[in-house]
């Protein structure tokens, strides 16, 4: 345990990916079994335990603790897993134990429901203080350490020396404490065998078309698509066993129980999640905005199923049945792909369209102003390329539409982490509206990259020398009509917000251009912002 | 004579109206006691000082040989009488020449810690209990959620993650006196012998230190001109936690953000300072160290200062013991 608590707290505190994926691969390496796989199981999500109520953990800890002492406890830490394991006294004579985190898990799975609170508090008694914390957060079902289950799937490829792509195609077919996979990984035994056939395989990405990529290619040789605006799914029904991925291998079935339950097909097929209405009932896509709302959910009421209905609109296949699509060239992939849909419930399936074009220069105009405003974009592909996992130039290509522009004024500034920990990078930016009291800035996004290390040279000493106040680590900066910073601000789209006191928020912010050359009063006003939510969203 | 009488707060600080003369006051006086070198207790500017030889030689270093009109040392376990009152200073185990100081009349006796800690510290002599009718105690870390770990095994982590990432600097935030020489003492205790670079802040504390003879082995400026500066990878560099949001911190390899305090207990702290890898090591008590150092000495009255106050003075009236708050202000709550 002792070691899964350090894991988590250097975690927490890490910006950077690769030192992560350095802590995580190191950890891998070096715990022995079972409790690696546990570790792992906890941060992937995929660890199944009976959780415990934060009231029961403040009600052992008020067995031994006056009441009074413990909020001022709680109210100076703020975070009740970290009070109780900081605040918690073993009795005389209990010396804190290094307990394995397998013995941990297993205590607790076996443990019935009237055993838990002994067991809980022998194990704070027995624990020292970050292994109680770790203890605390996988029992009350919150790491919150900042790592996806395709980091922890990035750390796994590191310390076997293996592609994350075999990781990723292997991931649903095994469980915790995945013994064979750490075998596998550690040189010890051959590349497990799945029994469950409705595994993730690796999706097939696309590469941004870059300055003269198009240059030397014939049109002829490509299929044009529409890029939506969703998220990108994998769909698998193989012997009965259906199963819905997002495209890291992340399993998300629950959260679409309808897709699920219409998935009558039989194969693999690769789409976009999307909610509204398909093209073949002839209603309207909805935007990122409303899919949104069914994002990131376990489970989903019969609300949000009505309010917004999800589908698929397939992409390609990858198997149709049991035979493998993946060699065949794209038409030969499309023709199979329409054929299945063709079949499948018209609400919850339709094929996305091809867009007839006969030169880049149609292409662009197309792209530049897409019919749809669920559409970011167009997908070029290679009529004889096969399916292939990953990311490689040439097979597909993305073609973005241009993105959203304002002129915005810096607001605020947060200093950054790692190499930028003495650079002020972080920024909060408003644009001008009408209220109470005359014009005033009201932020909209924040944003920490886009710009070039000599930019960040100029803003860093913007920051520093126009300091009007300080709330703790951020900074406000000098913000008025005639002296300020503009800076002209790139994004994908807007999304209205209940959250921000604007009601927009931003997707994507970055900061495209200095605008050395403008004065604050000249930048954009929310009325701007407003007007693009219709068009962009 | 009621001890109230005896030692109370003014405007400027704890004041003995029956000797004249202030104990760390944070404006100057005719006449101070100094507990310790820290700067909210150590101030420039007063008429008379009377503290250790090394909290003198300190307060000289950090603000020049005019610090005050004239200095008078104190030495540890000898009793001085000013206008009356019988006045003693003992160690505190706080940083080098940190003292408590009892204040003696009347057949009553006060003891102030000034900051003081119970851990062993290669760098300073040990706190010594001293028996009182009123002890003042610090209360920094004054929460039941204050158990600070062992030192040892705090250095234990940060070997281990240096040998972790071999290709980064490790850039560490201590307080300039005490931390800094206690957090490198504790790194050659554990066998690190490679040269510690450190920031020109700490250089005079740390030459001090070592003409005292405590061995910090291998210190070299971390701040060198020129073309071909190092970058530090692999290596530790030690400056003042405000030297790291400074433009000084840019020229070190991949930097790995490391603070040595006892705040760092609290994850959130960490966050918001952007550290990636918090080292609790403290110069204060934890709560345990307070509470059982107030059992140990067994006073019939507990004054709190700096800090939070309202936690321990509740533990006191949980065990029977009065006590109360002193409200004195000046005292940076965050120096640590």
């Amino acid at each position: 345990m002792k070691a899964f608590a350090e894991l988590l707290g250097r975690l927490v505190l890490t910006p950077q990916r690769n030192a992560k994926i350095r802590l995580l691969a190191d950890y891998f390496r070096s715990t022995p079994d079972p409790s690696r796989g546990y570790a792992l199981a906890a941060i992937a999500g995929t660890l199944s335990l009976n959780t415990v109520k934060p009231a029961l953990i403040r009600d052992l800890l008020l067995e031994r603790m006056d009441e009074v002492l413990f909020h001022y406890s709680y109210d100076y830490v703020g975070d009740l897993a970290e009070t109780v394991s900081l605040a918690w006294e073993p009795p005389e004579g209990i010396v804190p134990a290094d307990i394995p985190l397998g013995e941990v898990i297993e205590r607790l799975q076996r443990a019935g429901r009237s055993e838990v609170r002994s067991l809980v508090r022998d194990m704070l008694d027995r624990l020292d203080t970050a292994g109680r914390f770790a203890f605390l957060k996988l029992v009350t079902g919150g790491l919150r350490i900042g790592v996806s289950a395709r980091l922890a799937k990035q750390a796994l490829a590191d310390m076997g020396g293996k592609d994350i792509g075999e990781i990723e195609t292997l991931w649903h077919g095994l469980s915790p404490p995945y013994l064979p996979l750490f075998l596998w990984l550690s040189g010890e035994a051959e590349m497990p065998v799945l029994t469950t056939p409705a595994v993730f395989h690796s999706v097939m990405l696309a590469t941004p078309i870059g300055e003269g990529d198009l240059e030397g290619l014939d049109p002829a040789d490509f299929a044009a698509e529409w890029k939506w605006d969703g998220i990108r799914v994998q769909l698998a029904n193989i012997g009965g066993v259906r199963r819905l991925y997002s495209r890291s291998g992340d399993e998300i079935s629950g959260a679409f129980p309808e897709i699920i339950e219409a998935a009558d097909i039989a194969g693999v097929i690769d789409g976009e999640l999307l909610v509204g209405g398909t093209m073949r009932t002839n209603r309207a896509t909805a935007t990122f905005g409303d899919l949104q709302q069914r994002l990131n959910r376990k489970t989903v009421n019969r609300k949000l199923l009505e309010d917004y209905p999800a589908f698929i609109r397939g992409y390609d296949i990858l198997f149709s049945g049991e035979r493998d699509m993946r060699p065949e060239p794209f038409h030969a992939r499309r023709e199979a792909l329409a054929a299945l849909i063709d079949a499948a419930s018209p609400q919850h399936f339709d094929l996305s369209p091809l867009v007839p074009f006969s030169t880049w220069e149609d292409l662009d105009r197309l792209r530049s102003d897409p019919p749809d405003p669920v559409i970011e974009g167009i997908m070029l592909k290679r009529l004889d390329s096969p399916y292939l996992a990953g990311r490689m130039k040439g097979p597909w290509f993305k073609w973005k539409r241009a993105p959203f522009n304002i002129d915005a004024v810096l607001m605020y500034a947060q200093r950054g982490h790692g190499k930028r920990s003495s650079y002020y990078s972080d920024f909060t930016f408003g644009v001008w509206t009408e209220a109470e009291g005359g014009t005033t800035l009201v932020p909209v996004g924040k944003a920490y990259f886009g710009f070039t290390d000599a930019e960040l040279e100029v803003l860093d000493r913007f920051v520093r020398d126009n300091t009007v106040e300080r709330f703790g680590p951020v900074r406000a900066v000098r913000a008025e009509p005639d002296a300020g910073f503009v800076v002209e601000v790139a994004f994908e789209g807007l999304n209205r917000s209940t959250r921000h006191k604007s009601g927009v928020a931003m997707r994507f912010p970055r900061i495209a251009r200095l605008r050395l050359d403008k004065l604050p009063r000249e930048a954009d006003r929310l009325e701007t912002l407003q007007a693009m939510i219709g068009i962009s969203s | 004579m009621k001890p109230e009488t005896l030692l109370y707060p003014a405007q400027k600080g704890l004041y003995c109206e029956r000797g004249d003369f202030y104990i760390d006051p944070v404006q100057p006086v005719e006449r101070a006691l100094i507990t310790h070198g820290h700067a909210d207790h150590a101030r420039a500017g007063h008429g008379r000082v009377l503290a250790t030889r090394e909290t003198l030689d300190i307060m000289r270093i950090r603000y020049g040989d005019a610090f005050c009109g004239e200095s008078e040392v104190a030495s540890l376990g000898e009793t001085i009488t000013i206008n009356g009152v019988r006045v003693c200073f003992h160690p505190a185990g706080h940083v080098l020449g940190s003292a408590q100081i009892s204040v003696e009349a009347a057949g009553k006796r006060i003891v102030v810690s000034g900051d003081y800690k119970r851990r062993s510290d290669p760098t300073c002599r040990p706190f010594e209990p001293v028996s009182c009718d009123v002890f003042i105690t610090e209360a920094t870390f004054g929460l039941p959620v204050f158990h600070h770990p062992d030192d040892r095994s705090e250095t234990a982590r940060f070997l281990a993650s240096l040998e972790q990432f071999p290709e980064r600097a490790h850039v560490v935030g201590a307080y300039a006196l005490g931390k800094a020489q206690r957090l490198i003492a504790l790194l050659r205790q554990q066998g690190y012998d490679e040269p510690i670079h450190i920031h020109g802040a700490l250089a005079k504390l740390c030459e001090y230190y070592q003409a005292e003879g405590i061995d910090l082995g291998d210190i070299r400026p971390a701040t060198i001109a020129g073309d071909t500066r190092p970058d530090f990878a692999g290596g530790i560099v030690i400056g003042p936690p405000s030297a790291f949001s400074d433009r000084w911190a840019r020229r070190f390899a991949d930097p790995v953000a490391v603070f040595a305090s006892g705040w760092m207990l609290i994850r959130q702290r960490a966050k918001q300072r952007g550290v990636e890898l918090p080292l609790v090591i403290s110069d204060h008590c934890d709560w345990a160290e307070l509470t059982s150092t107030i059992r140990e000495i067994a006073p019939a009255e507990v004054w709190v200062t700096h800090g939070r106050e309202e936690a321990l003075v509740r533990w006191c009236e949980l065990e029977g013991i009065p006590a109360r708050p002193l409200h004195l202000v000046g005292y940076d709550d965050e120096g640590e």
